[in-house]
């Protein structure tokens, strides 16, 4: 994790890294930090420009690659949006998770299954649906989030998620907030594929990243709607499965290996 | 029609102001759980990311179904037209609007960002269930508000019925909507169903009766005026029906669920395996919510005030119980991502989510009940709504027009 | 119980007065008014400071929009830009300290604001670091500009 740390805090600011990754799109395939590999190059867009619909951001979690016991993905996450890891919250069970590792077990073969889970960003999200002010939305590129300036925290979005995806800010967080994700006492909150990371132009996210450096790779971020991305090459060799998937709410995440 | 006669409550009694200062009492404790609510965060809750809605809840949408249901009286008597409830009409219209303010009071404090309200008033996404209900509950304040002024000012009495047709319309789809709060919701074996919208209707009717009841004795028992049994007898029976249809509905949804089996475990859970929950189930909701009041209102003892007021006293709480398993019981078991497995991680998947009220979320429920019932106390004060008498040879004589 | 009250009522006032005499900020006519203090980093602002006064508001809500519901993170008008530039040298931040940029007008004006409810208060380590920003030495106050009155 500590190189992790390093990385993220030696990232240079937005303008520079995204004329960087600009740099980089000519010289494709650059390996831009040992381990990550900037896959998603073409997708990114220019500062000034809106989130579009042509790109379609997803995400391919390999459950056969999942290591039992590894948290990395977690521990990122929880790094790279400030929110307080569960371990060492004073009320874990108010404490937000915004990615979590889920074990599963068939109780008849028992047969163990690693994941994480998190929000599905799904094309059809039930939690945009019930949301009375708006607040809840989902973005041109297919980002579910929380517009925290109208978000009243009435909690009807986490009555209706079917992945338990999202939390209530119990407690007042004292200023403790990373610049680039506001986070406040009252509003609900979720994973946001890292959005302040692909807005700047990184075209994947920290749990991503982390899971790559620590080698398993079994997590996958790209552009859905791109068929020469490496997500939508991988998607079509792996079969995969939508949690749910009988709710039809097509999912911005899938899982091979369950 | 044999006129009646109208009056305030005089309200100058020492026990008129020792009542009025109780209720604010349990408004101040409220507007205390409130700001202390407010102020530490939802942490001094018992809810959590599990049980995301708690007891605030369970009181806010029992009032709130309860006051749709306590305008039951004021539609007898103008929609369907028997002249023997056209006196018990204003108090129905009053005490409808009271419950309606004090369970909205509540859910509104309730939330994470209740300063944000204007929010809520000004950014709608007409897909959801709650903004529709944000409209019927204003719609609801407005239409029951016209039909009061009709009953109250002889000069717009001719409308009376077409205010109270209306208002008894925009209830019964005001009630639908809160049913749909939960019967449009995908992810939870208990909710998702249509069943919930007629449900909550005839759940509100009995709430709605049972309260109107024991706040109408109430009134002519303190204010030394005459309210004979003929008008009670009728209203018991009526109650009897409603809570009948609502063990009907009660084991329908059940029984549905039963024959499903995905759904058994849930059922296990509510039904048999799930403790507080279950417990609260059998013995609040079915027991003394239910079957008690049945048996007292069926036989002999409803005949007698004191059992007829317990009855009422009892479907009441047996609907408090009935929204806890309702709304914190769908909750506590756990959402069931991959069926087949046993889940397990550090955001308690796979297992029951325990929930055990704060004080401050109890506090702010019982809030919501003193502001209804200190409005309606204020209102009988205030407006010529309550009948100089009720004895049984006043209400005979309406009956024979 | 009157007596209580009214001990009370001294007790409010002069711990009120002394609290009030204890203030370090400037006054005008016994009123405190603003600090408000230059810009640590660059020339001038994105535009005219009078400008900026009167209409900073509805510069964030614009952009705050943009990058909520679009994804359009552009420095200019950000209110990450204003915490870039603005935070104190002292504390690091515009909203920790009484006399931090935001804070001091804002309780000046009676305006609440809730933007730091959720937002952080302070700028990015990575760009405090970033020594294409040199550092301005002076801090000066421009308390009477705003005021207009006289220190």
């Amino acid at each position: 994790m500590n190189e992790l740390n390093t990385m993220t805090e030696q990232a240079p600011h937005s303008p520079e890294r995204r004329r960087f990754v600009g740099a980089a799109a000519a010289v494709a395939g650059l390996a831009v930090v040992p381990g990550v590999m900037l896959y998603e190059v073409a997708d990114a867009r220019p500062e000034d420009q809106p989130a579009s619909s042509a790109v379609r951001w997803g995400m391919l979690v390999d459950a056969t690659r999942c290591a039992s016991g590894c948290s990395d993905c977690v521990t990122a996450c929880s790094t790279e949006n400030g929110w307080t890891p569960v371990a060492q919250s004073e009320h874990p069970r108010q404490a937000p998770q915004w990615i979590r590792k889920l074990q599963l077990e068939d109780p008849l073969t028992q047969a163990q299954i690693n994941l994480p889970m998190l929000c599905q960003h799904c094309a059809e999200p039930p939690c945009v649906d019930v949301c009375p002010t708006g607040a809840s939305f989902k973005r041109a590129d297919g980002i579910v989030l929380v517009n925290r300036h109208t978000c009243i925290g009435c909690r009807y979005c986490m009555m209706a998620c079917p992945y338990k995806a999202r939390s209530l800010v119990h407690e007042p967080l004292n200023d403790t907030q990373k610049p680039d994700v506001p986070r406040g006492m009252g509003c609900v909150e979720a994973c946001t594929f890292c959005v302040q990371k692909i807005d700047r132009g990184d075209g994947t996210t920290a749990c991503a990243e982390a899971c790559a450096a620590a080698g398993h790779n079994a997590i996958l971020f790209g552009d859905l709607n791109d068929p020469e991305s490496e997500i939508s090459k991988r998607l079509r060799e792996l079969p995969t499965k939508q949690v749910r998937a009988d709710l039809k709410l097509n999912l911005g995440v899938r899982y091979h290996g369950i | 029609m044999a006129s009646i006669t109208f009056r305030e409550v005089e309200g100058s009694s020492l026990k008129y102001w020792l009542l009025f200062g109780a209720l604010g009492l349990f408004v101040l404790f409220g507007a205390l759980a409130w700001n202390t609510m407010h102020h530490h965060g939802h942490v001094i809750t018992g809810m959590d990311n599990q049980i995301v809605w708690g007891l605030p809840h369970v009181f806010a949408v029992f009032l709130i179904v309860a006051a749709s249901g306590a305008l039951n009286v004021a539609s007898i008597a103008s929609v369907f037209n028997k002249p023997m409830y056209k006196p018990l009409a204003p108090l129905s219209a009053i005490l409808s609007l009271a419950l309606l303010a004090g369970g909205l009071l509540v859910l509104v404090l309730d939330l994470g960002r209740s300063d944000r309200l204007i929010v809520a008033m000004t950014n709608f996404n007409l897909k959801s269930m709650f903004t529709w209900n944000v409209f019927l509950y204003s719609g609801f304040f407005a239409l029951v508000g016209i039909y009061l002024w009709t009953m109250l000012d002889r000069s717009v009495k001719s409308w009376t019925k077409t205010a109270g047709t209306a208002a008894f319309l925009w209830r019964l789809i005001l009630t639908t909507g809160t049913g749909s709060l939960f019967g449009f919701l995908i992810s939870r074996e208990l909710y998702g169903t249509g069943l919930l919208a007629p449900m909550f209707i005839i759940m509100s009717f009995a709430y709605g009766l049972a309260i109107y009841l024991m706040v109408l004795a109430a009134a002519y028992a303190w204010t030394g005026r005459p309210l004979g049994d003929a008008v009670m007898l009728r209203l018991k029976t009526l109650l009897a029906v409603f809570v009948a249809a609502v063990l009907y509905f009660v084991a329908v949804h059940h029984l549905t669920n039963l024959y499903f089996t995905k759904a058994h475990a849930v059922e296990a859970f509510i039904l048999r395996d799930g403790g507080a929950i279950t417990s609260l189930f059998w013995i609040g909701q079915i027991l003394i919510g239910c079957v008690i009041p049945l048996v007292i209102l069926l036989t002999a003892l409803g005949r007698q005030r004191a059992w007829l007021m317990i009855a009422c006293a009892l479907v009441i709480l047996g609907g408090i119980a009935q929204m806890y398993v309702t709304i914190i019981g769908a909750q506590a078991y756990p959402l069931d991502m991959f069926p087949g497995f046993k889940a397990s991680s550090s955001f308690f998947d796979g297992e029951v989510h325990p929930y055990t009220p704060s004080t401050p979320e109890l506090f702010l429920g019982l809030g919501g009940v003193a502001v209804a019932l200190l409005m309606t106390t204020f209102a009988v004060k205030v407006l010529r709504l309550l009948p100089v008498s009720l004895d049984d040879a006043t209400v005979a004589k309406l009956d024979q027009h | 119980m009157k007596s209580l009250l009214a001990l009370g009522a001294v007790a409010l006032t002069t711990a009120a007065l002394a609290w009030a005499g204890a203030e370090a900020q400037p006054k005008a006519g016994g009123a405190p008014v603003p600090v408000i203090t230059k810009a640590a980093k660059g020339e001038h602002c994105v535009e005219d400071t009078a400008y900026m006064r009167r209409n900073h508001m509805k510069l964030l809500l614009v952009h705050r929009d943009r990058t909520v519901l679009q994804g359009i993170r552009t420095p200019k008008h950000s209110l990450k830009g204003c915490i870039d530039c603005h935070a104190s040298e002292a504390t690091g931040s515009v909203a920790s300290a009484k006399e931090d940029f935001c804070v001091s007008c804002h309780s000046y004006a009676a305006v609440k604001i809730d933007c730091f409810d959720c937002h952080s208060t302070k700028p990015q380590r990575t760009t405090a670091m970033n020594p294409s920003h040199p550092h301005a030495a002076s801090v000066s106050a421009n308390v009477e500009e705003m005021a207009g009155v006289s220190r």
